[in-house]
């Protein structure tokens, strides 16, 4: 629960950045400000303003880092109360040692999201904006940031109002012949009560359809490389690297193991996966390292099957091959400009099939194309448009409210009006609670304590 | 102005449906009660319909009867005609409804209250509330007395500044046939209280003996009647059918030939009707697609000759209702009694009352019935019990009684109101109960009984039958719960006679009655026990088994909902000084001033997250010094 007092935290990433930024906000921001900061230019804070200075410890007087001080005041901050941000240098110790600093002031260390939370609470957004902001600041892609731009835009919210509109017009019509038996309606028209829950149903039902690539904006993809030692994997990988050099983190591992690196194709965020060759060995290092690869197979959302395209289907091949069963996969045929001896025993088994050259680029684009049409389905490509499902809370809220709707259907043979419009209004309140209507403060408690602290 | 010489408790004004339940409950309780009213030939008269009860209605009525007032039983020795309605639905929304001999109903209540101790009955209309030094002491009346008191529960109906309206004509009145009450609202308004305008109409009455019945179709009521009062053991009234007629498209050419002549449609009224009881013309311009309009033909009494045509309320001048009613088959000849016409009125808003009914504004006055801005008897009486019941634990330094949505209709009702306001004349639908499966008719007494009992207007022996009923439900629930199928002859030729031969030996009776294949009678063919059961026991052991997973779920539901029904808002919270609420938020929060977090929830546009706000901010009092809080 919220509670007014003054709160604290580190708001960059954990580790060495380059700076480290702690966020405080209540009544007691400039206070703090006022103690545990020097301005070179005498003055003291001035509200919106940046200013350059000292951090000291005000028991000893010994100065800790050079900094740069910031004060918002109440109401013009994000959490709508006095703020006070504190940029040092991003070393972790030092950044520690400053939050030491301001929490000696009598000050608390923030809970995990509420920073947003009072944001929320203050008014300042609202319960889709609160969630968006989060996904802002994890997104990892353009089309994560479209998402959840569109999202605070209220095109979900919009398409919810639509389910709510259908469910509100089937509730209507129950109540109607309930409450009205001697007013002359005429036989009670289940036939279009039920017409208005089928739309909404098939609201309900496309939207949770796009959960699987709400996910997938937002949090990306994995895809695995896999293939024998010499069909070109490196080269694919290196190629698809050198053209995206949005580099994000690198895991170096010995050569034995997983190579991973975060690269964004057509604005979605891929996790690519590069693993050891796979073949026939005795080197039981190399063995640890195949199996290892063979294990990740099932875990990732799609596997690039990497084929020499110049050799006889071998069988180090088959073994990939076994491998893959009942995998999402695409068959990358390399060395295409080469002689073509390659024959797959089962093409069908693939998604897609693509003749690439890692060493020259032939057809590199056209594998990445691929790769994001194995996830984007919708027609149009600008994730800005979109109205999908990304987060859990939605998609078990639509899933109790299509279990609601369930019953409605069971219970139409029954022709029971009191129990369909209670089942209806499970549905509206279930649907209510995405766009926060219905919420309780336990799903508020849920939500925020899954924003990650600082923002 | 003269003083009478005595101190009343309680001063109820307007006999009407709410006046009369009001000033009962005040003097059963004890206290020393007045009701005045402009004509004491006019108590509990039915301004409009002869009939009560129906759809939420029925249930209001019963919930009145099991907190002890008066309107069941008075119904039950008056009634015409009695019916259940939507039989064929589910328990919850089944209701009852009767026909009244109007002028018996009217003259029953009259009786009753000039039997009633504790109170005095006189005539005198209301002009004033009297104070002195600011607070509440009684009344002056237009013949220049003043009664004294320390509560005033008003009741005024549709006279507060009443106007009648047939066509382009208007003229003063409360009601036909009475005067309205000029003065009052006035003075509210410049007590502070916020006072509109509404408006609503009544068809015409007609001469029975000028109607060709065998032309039209016969309704009959059940047979034999059931009677919507715990006390009333039958029925004993001679039972009267009504008849059904339609308008059809020459009848809807009339009134369109007459709508340039409609005070309605010429601007004239300015009060706000009631769209779920539009007059005629309303229907025609409304709906012009549909070639009849149905109206049930009902008798108005069983010594009069005057009948009712409901649904063809009208404020069309009087040519036109004469030309209107006659193109009905069956009425070509018909002749018109009392004309139809429509009334504007002045209400008080009631988001200025508390839940108790009492005044936001003024401590120890009381507003219901059509005064809050609802129309109808059945509402109208729910209300004045509850504020008749307030006003005499006011009295008596008590807490108020507060019926909560989860309880009642009334509270349903009540907290609508106080909530929400009016804008347009509020009618109770069953819609507006979200616990519905829980309120029942057939329940009214286990919801309501020993809350009337505990106040002193459920009697010794009317509470005894209650007692023993609740008994033999639990102990036969508790019974059906362990009882066996053993599988006897008997058994099984009944089982395998309805089609139930798959029903294992050992299944409980329980069990079996939760099929929706099996009913109660179904047992009672199965044991002996059951066969003994009584009716009312019958009924609530089945209802109670069948529907047991989905009242399970509403209970649920209130248990969810209960901290936030049961946080009080304190009355002294300045919500200006809750900076977190948004502007509109703050200025909804200010006007309606709930008393409880419940009650804000339901107020359109305040958030949940305002309601968290709220919550952080009554539990933390911060609200009490935030503005002045020291920032350094
Ligand atoms: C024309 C008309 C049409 C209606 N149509 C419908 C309808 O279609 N459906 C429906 O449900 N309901 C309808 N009603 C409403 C129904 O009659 C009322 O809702 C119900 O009677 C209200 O009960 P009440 O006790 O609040 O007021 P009323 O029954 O109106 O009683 C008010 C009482 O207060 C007395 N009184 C008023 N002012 C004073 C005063 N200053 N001093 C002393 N006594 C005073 C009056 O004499 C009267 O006895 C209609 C009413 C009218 C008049």
């Amino acid at each position: 629960m919220y509670v007014r007092d003054t709160i604290a935290a580190v708001s960059t990433p954990p580790g060495n950045g380059g700076i480290g930024i702690i966020r405080v906000s209540g009544d007691m921001a400039a206070m703090v400000g006022n103690a545990i900061f020097k301005p070179v230019y005498d003055g003291g804070l001035v509200s919106h303003r940046f200013s350059f200075g000292t951090i000291f410890d005000p028991t000893s007087g010994e100065s800790v880092d050079e900094a740069m001080a910031v004060y918002m005041r109440s109401p013009r901050s994000y959490t709508r109360e006095d703020v006070l941000e504190l940029h040092c240098h991003g070393g972790w110790l030092v950044v520690e040692r400053v939050l030491a600093l301001v929490l000696s002031r009598g000050i608390r260390l923030a809970d995990p999201g509420e920073f947003t939370r009072r944001a929320f609470l203050n008014g300042r957004i609202d319960l889709i904006q609160a969630e968006a902001v989060m996904d802002i600041i994890a997104s990892k892609s353009e089309s994560a940031l479209q998402l959840a731009q569109s999202q605070r835009e209220g095109a979900l919210s919009k398409r919810i109002d639509d389910v709510r509109g259908y469910l509100l017009r089937a509730l209507a019509l129950v109540e109607a012949y309930i409450d009205f038996p001697d007013d002359d309606l005429g036989a009670t028209d289940i036939a279009a009560i039920s017409a208005s829950v089928e739309e909404a149903q098939g609201l309900v039902s496309a939207l949770l359809a796009t959960f699987e690539e709400g996910r997938i904006l937002r949090d990306g993809i994995s895809v695995l490389i896999v293939g024998k030692p010499n069909a070109g994997k490196s080269s694919l990988l290196n190629r698809l690297l050198n053209e995206n050099r949005a580099i994000v983190t690198h895991i170096p591992g010995t050569t034995r193991d997983i190579i991973e690196e975060t690269i964004t194709f057509e604005g979605l965020s891929v996790r690519l996966l590069d693993t050891a060759g796979i073949r026939h060995t005795d080197d039981l290092v190399e063995q640890e390292g195949i199996s290892r690869a063979l294990g990740k197979i099932p875990l990732a959302d799609l596997v690039l099957a990497v084929f020499d395209a110049s050799r006889e289907f071998s069988k180090e091949d088959q073994m990939i091959f076994d491998a893959l069963d009942g995998c999402r996969t695409i068959a990358v045929l390399n060395k295409a400009d080469l002689d073509q001896r390659l024959i797959l025993p089962d093409e069908d088994r693939f998604e897609a099939t693509v003749r690439i050259a890692a060493l020259s680029g032939y057809g590199i684009d056209l594998l990445k194309h691929t790769v994001c049409q194995q996830f984007l389905h919708s027609t149009t490509a600008d994730s800005r448009e979109l109205v999908v499902l990304s987060r859990a809370r939605h998609r078990d809220a639509l899933v109790s409210a299509e279990q609601h709707l369930q019953r409605f259907t069971n219970g139409l043979l029954d022709r029971n009006l009191e129990l369909l419009a209670l089942d209806l209004r499970g549905a509206l309140q279930a649907v209510g609670s995405v766009t926060g209507q219905t919420t309780t403060d336990d799903v508020l408690d849920l939500i925020f304590s899954s924003f990650c602290i600082g923002k | 102005m003269i003083s009478y010489d005595q101190i009343y408790d309680v001063i109820v004004v307007g006999a009407g449906h709410a006046g009369c339940e009001a000033a009962l409950a005040a003097s059963r309780m004890g206290c020393r009660t007045m009701l005045l009213t402009i004509n004491l030939d006019a108590i509990a008269l039915m301004s409009c319909n002869p009939s009560i009860g129906g759809l939420a209605k029925g249930h209001l009525v019963k919930e009145i009867d099991a907190l002890g007032g008066e309107m069941a039983k008075n119904i039950d020795a008056t009634g015409i005609q009695f019916r259940i309605l939507n039989t064929k639905k589910g328990p919850a929304v089944r209701a009852s409804r009767a026909q009244a001999d109007k002028q018996l109903y009217r003259l029953r209540m009259k009786r009753v209250l000039e039997q009633q101790k504790n109170l005095d009955l006189k005539q005198g209309e209301v002009t004033s509330l009297y104070f002195e030094s600011g607070e509440l002491r009684g009344v002056e009346l237009q013949s220049g007395i003043r009664f004294l008191s320390k509560t005033v529960v008003v009741t005024t109906g549709t006279f507060m500044r009443g106007l009648i309206h047939i066509g382009l004509n208007h003229y003063p009145g409360g009601r036909a046939g009475d005067q309205p009450s000029i003065g009052l609202s006035d003075q509210l308004r410049v007590l502070g209280f916020h006072v509109g305008r509404l408006k609503t109409g009544t068809p015409a009455r007609l001469d029975a003996r000028s109607i060709d019945f065998t032309k039209l179709e016969t309704q009959f009521g059940d047979d034999p009647p059931m009677p919507f009062s715990l006390s009333t053991e039958r029925i004993t009234m001679p039972q009267l059918p009504c008849h059904i007629a339609y308008t059809n498209p020459h009848s809807h050419d009339i009134i369109r030939s007459g709508l340039d002549r409609s005070p309605l449609y010429s601007g004239i009224i300015e009060g706000v009707g009631p769209r779920y009881c539009p007059s005629i013309e309303d229907k025609v311009v409304r709906f012009p697609d549909k070639d009849r309009h149905q109206t049930f033909i009902e008798p108005e009494g069983l010594d009069t000759i005057e009948v009712y045509p409901s649904g063809m309320s009208t404020s069309l001048p009087i040519d036109i209702q004469i030309a209107f009613y006659r193109s009905i088959v069956g009425l070509e000849q018909v002749e018109i009694m009392r004309p139809a016409y429509a009334i504007e009125y002045d209400y008080v808003d009631p988001i200025q009352l508390h839940t108790s009914l009492e005044t936001k504004g003024v401590k120890n006055l009381y507003h219901a019935g059509q005064i809050n801005g609802t129309s109808g008897y059945e509402e109208a009486a729910g209300q004045g019990l509850v504020a008749g019941i307030n006003a005499a634990l006011r009295v008596k330094g008590q807490e108020p009684l507060v019926l909560g949505r989860s309880q009642a209709y009334i509270g349903v009702m009540i907290d609508d109101l106080v909530t929400l306001g009016t804008k347009e004349p509020y009618r109770m639908f069953t819609s507006r109960a979200e616990y519905r499966l829980l309120l029942r008719e057939d329940n009214a007494d286990l919801r309501l009984r020993e809350i009337g009992y505990g106040l002193g207007l459920v009697t010794e022996p009317e509470y005894a039958i209650f007692t023993e009923k609740q008994r033999m439900i639990s102990e036969e629930l508790e019974r059906i719960a362990t009882t066996r199928l053993v599988h006897s002859e008997m058994q099984l030729d009944v089982l395998a006679s309805r089609g139930l031969g798959d029903v294992q030996k050992g299944t409980t009776l329980e069990h079996l009655l939760k099929r929706s294949d099996v009913n109660y009678s179904d047992l009672a063919e199965l044991d002996t026990v059951s066969r003994e059961t009584p009716a009312a026991i019958r009924e609530q052991v089945e209802i109670q088994t069948k529907y047991k997973g989905y009242i399970d779920r509403q209970l649920e539901q209130i248990e969810q909902s209960k901290k936030l029904e049961t946080t009080r808002i304190p009355l002294e919270l300045n919500y200006d000084s809750v900076k977190s609420l948004t502007t509109e938020v703050r200025e909804k929060l200010s006007k309606n001033r709930p008393d409880t977090l419940g009650q804000a929830s339901r107020i359109p546009g305040v958030t949940p997250a305002a309601i968290s706000i709220l919550s952080i901010a009554i539990k933390s009092s911060s609200w009490k010094d935030t503005s002045d809080r020291c920032t350094q």
